[in-house]
């Protein structure tokens, strides 16, 4: 049963959502003038699926990520200007600069790190649900997937395991249509990612991932199923991505039109903008102040990582057990 | 106390000190129980060759039986030893990295250094390696040499009983993901093993024979080989000296270059592939930081680029023996500019 959401709950998931938002069009700006290097993918559109999850997990509730993994990390609660500065490669970032927007990582917040390999997060989440298991204080791990990740193996072995070892875990698929380039259509071979719990033991539920609200009232139940001991959940967000595969993507494999499309009919924060100032009495006013904060948050992290100084030559041969 | 028990037992022995030393050590992996689930007895196996029989009847629920899924269960452990516990892994055959090396080169290898030194993982994944089983191709490899490459690992090769319980328990307590070697042919090999705890660390080579003439570094199963090299030339007037590094992540540099610049002249003996393993790498330390000291050139004993034979014959041809090894040395020895 999903807990009644107060007022401040609402604002909250609302910060969250918009930072995201925020953080990821951006990142989107800054990298088209080249102050970004290497790979970003964003993950605009998208935003109700770690918020409406994210609200739920505990500071040693553990979370294994994708490489689309910026969401995830700032709704489990990692600092934005160090993440920021991670993304320019700064020495203030969250991994020193050596890990980049592919490998945010912040384990003091539960946060196991985005991953470069499609499918690597699963089995892990396995490791830190056992890890939660023995400790016995109720704690869970969820892993974020794509659809591309739902047709790797390692993925397979992970829900498996998960059931036979009664793991506390949650796998979450975002299914945003695309696997890259290759529509979910073509690469999965069942109508949805749901239909695969029944295959491991394990219920699986589709939800709106536009809707913060039902993704928040679904995890609960996988929460609490997690939480008690009940065993592992499969949850499938059906959502859409407002960027490329990555940023440089020329997206051509998508219709004309179908992003401007997507923003006016699918976005997840005016829909959930429009719900709260129409049925639980929140106003534009407090939404437009956590506008201001928010873009006051980002324009400093923005600042943060520009004027952070680079990593010290020296730091190349920090963190490593062997020096040759 | 020391007495004379087998490599296999002190692996055992090594485990068992260290699961009652630590509740956070959990051991898992394919029948490391065995029977789990089943209508017959628990422990049926222990393992797949009885190395860690009986240690489910003392710690119960943290000895786990896992799914075949190498993948599912290895990556498992690296994310339990980033989430608190330090797991024992086992990864029955070296020969199957190939379902799981993502899990252990791009994920476990990678947390400490790409987050910015922020996650330990201590996981030590235990696998048996080597040929002399009649396994053939896919059971026999000696496949160190890829987790060598990967920077992010450690990899011990112990070649005695007394190593293999040091050396484990070491890695048992180290906090970054350890590659522990077990060569098959090894399990029974009995020598004296303390039964007190004790650790080896790792990057300390072990000078197992001491002598004046050639230098012979060996890995694993090799160094019993070489010891029997070295006392054959021994009765021909040839003084080597066997250096077992025990470790190729971190590797004793120095003992190497020590020996070399006393004898000036190297026998390299691996029992992995001829390129780009350990004797082409050790070949290349002393050819580049050892070069003055050379009197003749480096000789390696390897078996042919070959996969492993079957055949009980062929498998023999392959595998690095006495005999050839004494055939290198006596090369270099008589090496004439």
């Amino acid at each position: 049963m999903a807990q009644a959401l107060s007022v401040e709950d609402l604002l909250d998931a609302y910060r969250t959502m918009k930072t995201i938002r925020e953080f990821e069009d951006r990142v989107h700006v800054e990298f088209a003038k080249g102050g970004i290097p290497g790979f970003v993918h964003l993950y605009a559109g998208e935003e109700a699926s770690a918020t409406g999850v994210g609200m739920h997990l505990r500071d040693d509730d553990r979370l294994a990520s994708n490489h689309r993994g910026h969401g995830h990390c700032i709704a489990k609660g990692v600092e934005v200007k160090g993440m920021m500065a991670e993304i320019y490669g700064k020495r203030t970032g969250t991994c020193g600069g050596k890990g980049g927007s592919m490998h945010i990582a912040d384990l003091d917040t539960g946060m196991m790190g985005a991953n470069g390999i499609v499918g690597g997060g699963p089995p892990l989440v396995c490791g830190a649900g056992l890890a939660a298991k023995r400790r016995g204080k109720g704690g869970l791990a969820v892993a974020f997937c794509g659809d591309g990740a739902s047709n790797q193996g390692t993925v397979f072995e992970a829900m498996n395991l998960a059931t036979v070892w009664k793991l506390p875990v949650v796998f979450v698929f975002e299914n945003n249509g695309y696997a890259e380039a290759t529509d979910s259509r073509f690469s999965v071979s069942c109508k949805d990612i749901a239909q695969r719990a029944i295959g491991f033991g394990m219920p699986g539920r589709i939800v709106d991932g536009h809707d913060f609200f039902a993704v928040h009232e679904a995890f609960a139940e996988a929460a609490e199923r997690a939480r008690s001991g009940s065993g592992p959940s499969l949850i499938e967000h059906k959502l859409d991505r407002f960027f490329g595969h990555f940023e440089g993507d020329n997206q051509k494999y998508r219709p004309a039109g179908e992003v401007a499309r997507l923003r006016e009919e699918t976005c997840c924060i005016k829909r959930f903008s429009k719900k709260v100032t129409s049925e639980h009495g929140i106003t534009a006013q407090q939404l437009g102040a956590i506008d201001d904060e928010v873009a006051r948050l980002i324009d400093e992290a923005v600042a943060f990582a520009e004027t952070s100084p680079e990593p010290d030559a020296s730091d190349l041969l920090t963190d490593v057990y062997i020096k040759y | 106390m020391a007495r004379k028990i087998t490599y296999q037992q002190a692996i055992n022995e090594a485990i068992d000190q260290e699961m009652a030393r630590d509740e956070n050590i959990v051991l898992m992996g394919e029948d490391v129980v065995g029977g789990s689930g089943s209508d017959g007895e628990m422990d049926a196996w222990g393992g797949v060759l009885g190395v860690t029989k009986g240690l489910y009847g003392k710690y119960g629920d943290r000895i786990m039986d896992t799914p075949i899924s190498e993948s599912g269960f290895v990556g498992a452990a690296v994310g339990a030893a980033a989430s608190g516990l330090r797991p024992i892994c086992e990864l029955m055959f070296i020969d199957f990295m190939g379902v799981c090396f993502d899990q252990i080169f791009n994920q476990a290898a990678k947390f400490r250094y790409m987050f910015g030194g922020k996650a330990e993982t201590p996981v030590v994944i235990r696998t048996m390696y080597g040929a002399g089983f009649r396994a053939a191709a896919q059971h026999s490899q000696c496949l160190y040499p890829l987790f060598t490459h990967i920077p992010g690992l450690k990899v011990v090769l112990p070649s005695s009983p007394y190593d293999v319980k040091g050396l484990l328990i070491q890695a048992i307590r180290d906090n970054d993901p350890v590659i522990f070697c077990e060569h098959k042919v090894l399990y029974t090999l009995e020598g004296d093993v303390p039964e007190e705890s004790y650790t080896i660390p790792f990057g300390e080579a072990n000078i197992v024979r001491e002598g004046d003439d050639v230098t012979i570094v060996a890995f694993g199963r090799m160094v019993q080989q070489a010891m029997k090299a070295a006392a054959t030339l021994a009765k021909e007037g040839i003084s080597c000296e066997v250096i077992d590094p025990r470790t190729t992540s971190p590797l004793d540099e120095d003992s190497i270059l020590e020996s070399v610049e006393n004898t000036g002249r190297l026998v390299v003996v691996d029992e992995a592939s001829p390129r780009c393993g350990m004797a082409a790498d050790i070949s290349a330390l002393v050819a580049r930081k050892g070069f003055s000291s050379l009197k003749a050139p480096i000789e390696v004993v390897t078996p042919p680029h070959t996969p492993v034979p079957f055949n009980g014959k062929l498998e023999d041809l392959y595998v690095p023996n006495p005999d050839k090894i004494a055939a290198a040395v006596r090369a270099t020895a008589g090496y004439k500019a």
